[in-house]
């Protein structure tokens, strides 16, 4: 009991810790392949601390919804990361729920930010909740066909079974069902989480913006918390491809010397999986939206071969 | 006890209906006895329910008329307990609601013969539940299917209304048809219309028989369920009806149907063959996938809840079709988990749907309108409405931590295992159909955000929204219920799973819950070798400590800090409900992605006066088509009109001419009795 309350802290800290981090090295990464200075690496977590001393702006035709989004999003997403393996194979809150569980959370989240989009009025919130809602949807059923693969070898869709069953077979990934299952979730987590070509996490142009239309009437800590939000999300999902395809360096348990190479791990296997986004950022453009149906189309196609391909091998 | 308790039910209903009928020229005691009888009723048949399936009894009851045959047998084994205690938990919350809802009618619409056909409605839905013989079934289904239709047509002054009713009694009464016909088959194969003769018995027969009846009951049962593509009256009746009836229809009427499926599918047979499984899985496949898309296209927000009713139902049939499939495997330890998804879903589907349209009816009654775009801001003037709506739209979308996330995790997890149970291609219907639910479900998440944010957030998009008032203390009481059961499904279900131990042993020989409960009955688990484990009491909890250890002190912090101000208008004189966005704006993008499917079609004509830049007004039309009703019941119907113009010849309106066939029809039958 006292283990697993450890287990939760320890990851629940790595998680806040490490999200604005991912998201400033991912940045820095981009900016110097565009032959740009860029922000430093630590800006991120200067613009929380900045964020959440200033005081903020509440539209006046805005209801307890607005104020209560900012809080169910964080809950939601940090819960969400306490259920997946990050450095021991073990995920700490596993009993509470698995991929799906997961996945239903970070839906949640979803759910409350496109209601709060379109609670101030401005047409921007509904533009921005409308695409997030339709572009998420048409990601779920390839997202889903990857998971089903991924737990069909596992025969769990808990967490900590699917884990399990891949530590030791290093170059499990190397299997056709894999990589196939791989390549769309890799899709879908470029679409869940808001990257080119699907959304530009740096525009404020009302013609491409998604996640940023959402949020826009935001400011101060409620903004922080937002964003913060938004880089746990997108910790919580780039650990959820590494760890379950690629377990490679999962500790057995989160105690002694082991967790210090299991962290040293993650944060190798997340820089790699970092440097392939923003390479993938660099050389594509963003999408018009409505080409992206198409892109998740293919990656329905690639979870579907993946289904196939365990069926077949 | 139980069979006391379930007849005392019945008679209150009864005494109900026969008393407000008769108070009908004083409105106002003829509502307090209706609802009150209701209500009281329904407390009654709740508690023997609830009694039947925990002592897992079947206890029976003939009632001392009638002869052999056609005998007015009740049976109240665990599985019709479960579908009226299913009925009983709606139907009281509802008829609390109705105390309010009818108020304002009262001297306007003759509420003795609301209040005498909603008695009877109820009344004859147990009956369908409880019926063990299939002449009594029949004659119950056809009350049911009556009652249903007066209420349906309480309006009945608008055209809209009484076509509605219309389809739906024309449909309802095909469908008996096809029953009926299943049933004769039946019985001629066991020599009696009891339904325990039946038990087994449809597995005996032929095989292309078998099919047959099998195909009969499907669509016989799926048109009551609103089973795609048999579904298209439901779309038009749910909507018209008042509101409380509304929620009675799409929480309860439609799950008759599916309570027929489970009585045929798991007790007449036996372990199936595997298409009939397959064909039920496509089906729901179809059908959840259809209704939510047309779903996200409403912007009638009763008619949008009415297609949800036809995906919820599609995902009650996943579950079905999953069992069916395990069963004909020879699992039957899975096939009682994808039973306890569909049936826990089927009852959930009755809590928040019934929800969702008592909410639905609390803002038509505040607005005058069911048209999404002329609400808004709703929130601030009906905060109850609004908070419970919320909860059924978060628990249909499958969120956690409420009851439909269970239902469907649970779905999901049948359809997971599918996948090992047999080594032919089947095996891909599983995961392909879980994609698929998964599709469906965050469709439905993005159309309940249409239908919370558009009337209920921003600004008031008319006048009547911005007046609109909070409605009554009983209604807002019903609504509340239903809120708190959503609640309650979800945080207990790992209680709730108990309750279809009695009718898994019964229909399957398994008791399933034992291995769904683990960690000292926090978390739910698919029982299967070693699936995943969810805990929605302690995802709740989570929620409940960081909240009131974090997000409130916090936020009370902040408060100080934070000020009031106007929105981003792009620098424009102010915001307006104009600049909002709209329901049909707010589901363009999937118009335009899925416009194979509903081929939409618009018009649009712009008045100016000096520049094509300042145009006066615009006109905007938009419609998209249905292509089940244009490509099958169109030609369906310009067929039936010729064929009974065709035999316009043959009725001259002369006695003798049709003495003629009387007799001409006579000597066939027995001619035909005489070659048996």
């Amino acid at each position: 009991m006292m283990e697993r309350l450890i287990e939760n802290v320890a990851q629940l800290f790595l998680l806040l810790a490490l999200a604005p981090l991912v998201t400033g090295v991912i940045r820095t990464l981009k900016a110097r392949l565009q032959t740009r200075r860029g922000p430093a690496i630590l800006q991120p977590y200067r613009d929380l601390v900045k964020l959440f001393g200033k005081g903020m702006v509440v539209p006046d035709t805005a209801s307890w919804i607005f104020a209560a989004t900012p809080w169910i999003v964080f809950f939601s997403t940090v819960l969400a990361g306490l259920m997946i393996p990050m450095v021991a194979a073990d995920a700490p809150l596993g009993l509470f729920g698995g991929v799906l569980a997961v996945i239903y959370l970070l839906g949640l989240g979803r759910f409350f930010l496109a209601l709060s989009g379109m609670d101030s009025g401005s047409s921007f919130g509904g533009l921005g909740s409308s695409r997030e809602m339709t572009i998420s949807a048409l990601a779920e059923p390839a997202m889903m066909l990857a998971i089903f693969t991924v737990a069909i070898g596992a025969g769990s869709t808990g967490l900590t079974e699917i884990a399990g069953a891949a530590i030791g077979q290093h170059w499990r990934f190397l299997a056709p069902a894999q990589m196939f299952a791989f390549a769309a979730l890799a899709v879908v987590l470029i679409a869940e989480t808001g990257r080119i070509p699907v959304d530009n996490p740096a525009t404020h142009l009302e013609l491409t913006m998604i996640h940023e239309a959402m949020i826009l009437e935001y400011s101060g800590p409620y903004l922080a918390l937002l964003e913060w939000a938004a880089s746990i999300k997108q910790l919580v999902l780039m650990t959820l491809l590494i760890n379950c395809f690629w377990p490679f360096g999962l500790q057995p348990a989160w105690f002694g010397f082991g967790a210090l190479q299991g962290i040293g791990w993650l944060l190798a296997k997340l820089l790699l999986l970092s440097c392939a986004i923003v390479l993938l950022e660099t050389v594509n453009a963003k999408m018009r939206l409505f080409r992206v149906p198409e892109l998740l189309a293919v990656a329905f196609t690639l979870g579907s071969l993946a289904l196939v391909s365990t069926f077949l091998f | 006890m139980i069979v006391e308790l379930f007849l005392s039910g019945i008679i209150v209903w009864l005494a109900g209906a026969v008393a407000s009928l008769a108070l009908w020229r004083r409105p106002a005691a003829a509502r307090r006895v209706g609802c009150g009888a209701a209500l009281a009723g329904s407390l009654l048949v709740l508690l023997g329910s609830a009694a039947a399936i925990f002592s897992g009894s079947s206890p029976e009851i003939s009632l001392p008329f009638g002869n052999p045959v056609f005998s007015w047998a009740i049976r109240m084994d665990p599985l019709s307990a479960f579908f009226n205690a299913t009925l009983a938990a709606l139907a009281a919350a509802v008829s609390l609601y109705s105390f309010g809802y009818l108020r304002p009618m009262e001297g306007r619409r003759n509420l003795g013969a609301f209040g005498f056909f909603f008695n009877l409605l109820l009344l004859s839905l147990a009956l369908v539940f409880t019926a063990s013989n299939a002449f009594f079934f029949l004659v119950a289904w056809e009350v049911m299917a009556l009652a249903a239709f007066c209420l349906v047509s309480f309006e009945h002054e608008k055209k809209e209304t009484r076509n509605a009713g219309v389809l739906f009694l024309i449909m309802s009464h095909a469908g008996t048809g096809l029953l009926l016909i299943a049933f004769l088959v039946l019985a001629s194969a066991s020599g009696s219309l009891d339904f325990s003769s039946f038990h087994l018995l449809a597995s005996q027969l032929p095989p292309v028989r078998q099919g047959t009846v099998f195909l009969l009951f499907l669509f016989g049962f799926g048109v009551k369920a609103g089973l795609v593509p048999v579904h298209i009256w439901l779309p038009k009746a749910h909507p018209v009806a008042p509101s409380n009836v509304s929620a009675l229809m799409s929480g309860i009427v439609i799950k008759s149907g599916i309570y027929g499926m489970a009585r045929v599918f798991f007790d007449f047979y036996g372990p199936p063959p595997l298409w009939m499984g397959t064909l039920v899985l496509a089906l729901g496949v179809a059908s959840a996938l259809l209704g939510v898309l047309y779903a996200l296209m409403e912007h009638d927000l009763k008619r949008l809840l009415a297609w949800h009713s036809i995906e919820n139902i599609g995902i009650i049939l996943m579950g079905f079709g999953a069992a069916l499939m395990f069963r004909s495997l020879g699992h039957a330890n899975l096939a009682a988990l994808a039973l306890i998804a569909a049936l826990y879903h089927t009852f959930n589907h009755a809590i928040f749907k019934g929800l969702l349209f008592l909410g639905a009816g609390s803002v038509v009654e505040a607005t005058h309108t069911r048209n999404m775009e002329k609400m808004g801001g709703l929130i601030r003037r009906m905060p109850v409405t609004a908070l419970c709506f919320l909860a059924g739209a978060v628990a249909i979308s499958g969120l956690p931590p409420l009851n439909g996330f269970v239902s469907e995790w649970l779905t999901y997890q049948a359809l997971l295992a599918g996948f090992g149970t047999t080594h032919s291609l089947t095996r891909l219907m599983f995961p392909i159909a879980g994609s698929l639910l998964a599709l469906t479900a965050a469709l439905a998440a993005a159309c309940f955000v249409k239908a919370f944010a558009i009337p209920f957030l921003a600004l008031p998009r008319s006048d009547e929204a911005a007046e609109a008032r909070e409605v009554s203390l009983p209604m807002r009481a019903g609504m509340a219920v239903l809120a708190l059961g959503c609640v309650a499904l979800g945080l207990g279900a790992t209680w709730f799973v108990r309750v279809f131990d009695p009718i898994t042993q019964q229909t399957l020989g398994v008791r399933a819950s034992s291995a769904l409960v683990m960690a000292r009955g926090w978390a739910l688990s698919p029982g299967t070798a070693h699936g995943g484990t969810i805990s929605t009491a302690g995802i709740a909890l989570f929620f409940l400590f960081a909240g009131m250890a974090f997000a409130l002190p916090l936020a009370m912090r902040w408060r100080r800090r934070s000020v009031r101000g106007p929105a981003w208008d792009c620098g424009l004189p102010g915001l307006t409900a104009d600049n909002e966005y709209t329901a049909t704006a707010f589901s363009k993008p999937l118009r335009m992605i899925f416009s194979a499917l509903y081929r939409p079609r618009r018009e649009i004509q712009a008045e100016y006066e000096v520049s094509p830049y300042y145009p006066s007004a615009i006109h905007f039309e938009s419609e998209i088509e249905h292509p089940i009703e244009k490509h099958l019941y169109d030609p369906l119907r310009q067929w039936i009109m010729a064929v009974a113009n065709r035999m316009k010849g043959i009725q001259a309106g002369s006695i003798n001419l049709y003495l003629t066939y009387i007799f001409l029809t006579l000597i066939l039958l027995l001619l035909f009795g005489v070659r048996q």
